[in-house]
């Protein structure tokens, strides 16, 4: 009987997966539903005997099952797109069933955790230290030393949470992981309980993801015995961006209004309830299973670049012609990301700008497209790397719009405990809208005589709103508590330095007000 | 005792037991009500022995709990950066002539299907690479 392989991803699932699914079995094939490879243009991808078909359609059953489809594109992984990347966090992506126990201990699944009861806890830490592992959620802080410190802090009862609150669109490697290998991530939590001396797991989880919560909670029913005495609970969200930022999600976890806490006191010593609490992004935890293995740790760290160690699965969103996973080593360029391996834009027109880094992050120019992905490296140009989502976006994009879009979703997802974050949004919000309309006239209150402060003259230009816009953002970036409000200014000015004509008739206006703001 | 204090009682005694139990009680109740009305929440507050305000507080806050119920079918639209980048705001105004007040369309930021928008949520149900044609169909299909 001819085995047909399809992912049961969300995302091949939006594109017919299911239908298709039952299409092969109706036509006697065995069909087994398996995670996705991450080449998500040719979702839904049909696989028999390790060749592809995809994007599969109903009417392509028949000419898949008799050779003679022309949607075939050859040996799934001699495909260049999966040959030329270094899968280790996703190293069971395409090649096995999510909910199959059998599965994931035959592909080298428990032995991380075996290990690492075996070794004890100071060895664990050490070994996830030596791999230079880093928090792939987004502020990159050294795991190890997260769980060092939660290790060494005193309580009887300390938690882990693993975030999975991924709410950066242009991202979703999260959800891949949790639905295309999900025991994997409750194996990283269960090492990371040994390590530090917890006992409970929250995995706090986005009610956007459907498809996750449902395989999670199975994997947990599957599982509890092996992770036993270790427990795990998937909580669901409410749908607010703002409980991705640690803080928040602790507060939302204790049942509470999802505000920012001031930092200190670090969750590490005082987390969820008080206690010690180690909080990692789900990509952290899904790395830690292969580096607890015999050699991971070493394995680990000798992929990657300067102080940025191992792979990052990085996300190709947006208008790309080859959107999908793609797990690498840092170090790569965007053009190569964006050029080569995504094949530039779906639409076919050129690439206008690339935002890296989800919602938060800078809009990078091609200009700038020899930038070698690695923390350091981004920071020193004013971008982030954040969760790896790269967004790209051809010549029709706005990138006036692309900023007040930035300032909006502040105003909107603010959880409102920082001033800067919650008037600052709104206020650039109507900046930004002023500066569209070329500035404003001086409104019947400022001109009345009895305000004695306020100036007679014209009015503003669009000029002295994109200086107030500038001055604006330098308070948001320094003054606000979380990376919500404090990097909101990063697609606000990044749009507005390289694309200087979409901000009104005079570019160089724009220029001389941004090199006056910055003297 | 009216059918909603029968719910919230079942709920309360499901969940109550967990540590932080409000939000699994919150979505439960609009899961299964609809809505997080004032009267759910004086029922909640009695319940987990909190105040009003506390559990009002909680409600209003978060995007995915709703003061009213709502019986229409739900359309969300992610009109995220990634969305946008693939041409949803065009198909905006074909969705809500097509929605009418038959249809809510909800927008969402998203749904995590970012390379190979624009998407949309039924239900459970997700939908991928939408154009105006398919997007009007789901909306009549809603």
């Amino acid at each position: 009987m001819t085995v047909v392989r399809i992912s049961d991803d969300a995302l091949a699932r939006a594109g017919g997966a299911d239908k298709l699914a039952a299409a092969f079995e109706k036509k006697g094939c065995e069909v087994q539903r398996t995670s996705s490879w991450g080449m998500h243009w040719l979702e839904p991808l049909v696989e028999i005997d390790g060749k592809g078909f995809g994007p599969a359609t109903l009417d392509d059953v028949d000419a898949i099952l008799d050779g003679s489809s022309d949607k075939a594109i050859g040996t799934i992984e001699e495909h260049p797109f999966i040959a030329t990347q270094t899968r280790i966090t996703f190293k069971r992506a395409g090649k096995t069933r999510p909910l199959s126990l059998e599965d994931y201990e035959a592909t080298g699944g428990w032995a991380g955790l075996k290990r690492a009861r075996q070794i004890g806890s100071e060895a664990i830490v050490e070994e996830v230290k030596h791999s230079g592992l880093r928090g792939r959620g987004g502020a990159g802080f050294p795991t190890g030393i997260k769980w060092d410190t939660v290790m060494k802090a005193p309580g009887p009862k300390k938690d882990i949470v693993c975030n999975a609150d991924e709410g950066d669109s242009g991202t979703f490697a999260d959800r891949m992981a949790m639905e295309g290998d999900p025991f994997a991530l409750i194996e990283g939590m269960a090492i990371a309980g040994e390590a530090v001396g917890a006992d409970q797991g929250y995995i706090y989880l986005r009610s956007e993801y459907p498809d996750a919560i449902r395989k999670l909670n199975a994997a947990l029913d599957l599982c509890a015995d092996i992770i036993a005495p270790f427990k795990c609970e998937v909580r669901v969200g409410a749908g607010a961006y703002v409980c991705g930022e640690e803080t928040s999600l602790l507060n939302s976890l204790e049942g509470k209004r999802g505000e920012v806490r001031a930092k200190p006191p670090l969750p590490a010593l005082e987390g969820f309830l008080g206690r010690p609490t180690v909080v990692n992004n789900v990509l952290s935890l899904q790395a830690v299973p292969h580096i607890l293995m015999e050699g991971g740790a070493e394995q680990y760290k000798n992929a990657g670049f300067g102080r940025s160690r191992g792979t990052m699965p990085i996300q190709l969103a947006g208008n790309i012609k080859h959107g999908g996973l793609y797990e690498v080593g840092f170090g790569i360029t965007l053009g190569e990301l964006v050029s080569d391996i995504g094949g530039d834009t779906a639409s076919g027109r050129p690439v206008k700008a690339v935002q890296v880094g989800g919602p938060l992050g800078a809009y990078i120019h091609p200009d700038q497209f020899d930038i070698e992905f690695d923390y350091e490296t981004y920071t020193a140009a004013e971008a982030l790397i954040g969760h790896g989502g790269v967004t790209v976006f051809d010549d029709t994009a706005d990138m006036l719009e692309m900023a007040r879009f930035a300032m909006e979703f502040c105003s909107i997802e603010s959880c409102g405990k920082c001033t800067p974050c919650r008037i600052g949004s709104v206020r650039g919000l109507e900046i930004l809208d002023r500066i569209r309309e070329g500035g404003r006239e001086r409104d019947v209150i400022e001109l009345a005589p009895q305000m004695h402060n306020t100036k007679k003259d014209a009015g503003c230009d669009a000029g002295d709103e994109i200086g107030l816009l500038t001055d604006l953002c330098e308070t948001m970036k320094f003054g606000s508590l979380c990376a919500l409000g404090g990097f909101t200014p990063y697609p606000v000015m990044s749009a507005l330095r390289q694309w200087p004509e979409d901000f009104g008739s005079n570019p160089e206006m724009v220029q001389q007000t941004l090199e006056k703001g910055l003297g | 005792m009216s059918d909603k204090s029968d719910v919230l009682g079942a709920i309360i005694a499901r969940q109550h037991h967990r540590e932080g139990p409000l939000l699994p009680i919150l979505n439960d109740v609009q899961a299964e009500l609809g809505c997080i009305d004032a009267e759910s929440e004086a029922l909640i507050a009695r319940g987990l022995n909190i105040s009003r305000a506390d559990v009002h507080g909680v409600v209003s806050f978060y995007h995915d709990y709703k003061p009213k119920a709502d019986a229409r079918p739900v359309l969300q639209i992610c009109r995220a950066e990634a969305c946008k980048a693939r041409g949803v705001e065009q198909l905006i105004k074909a969705a809500s002539n097509a929605a009418g007040e038959r249809v809510k369309i909800e927008t969402v930021y998203c749904l995590g299907l970012c390379s190979a928008g624009p998407s949309a949520r039924t239900g459970d149900d997700l939908h991928i690479r939408l154009d105006e044609q398919a997007i009007i169909k789901l909306v009549e299909n809603a």
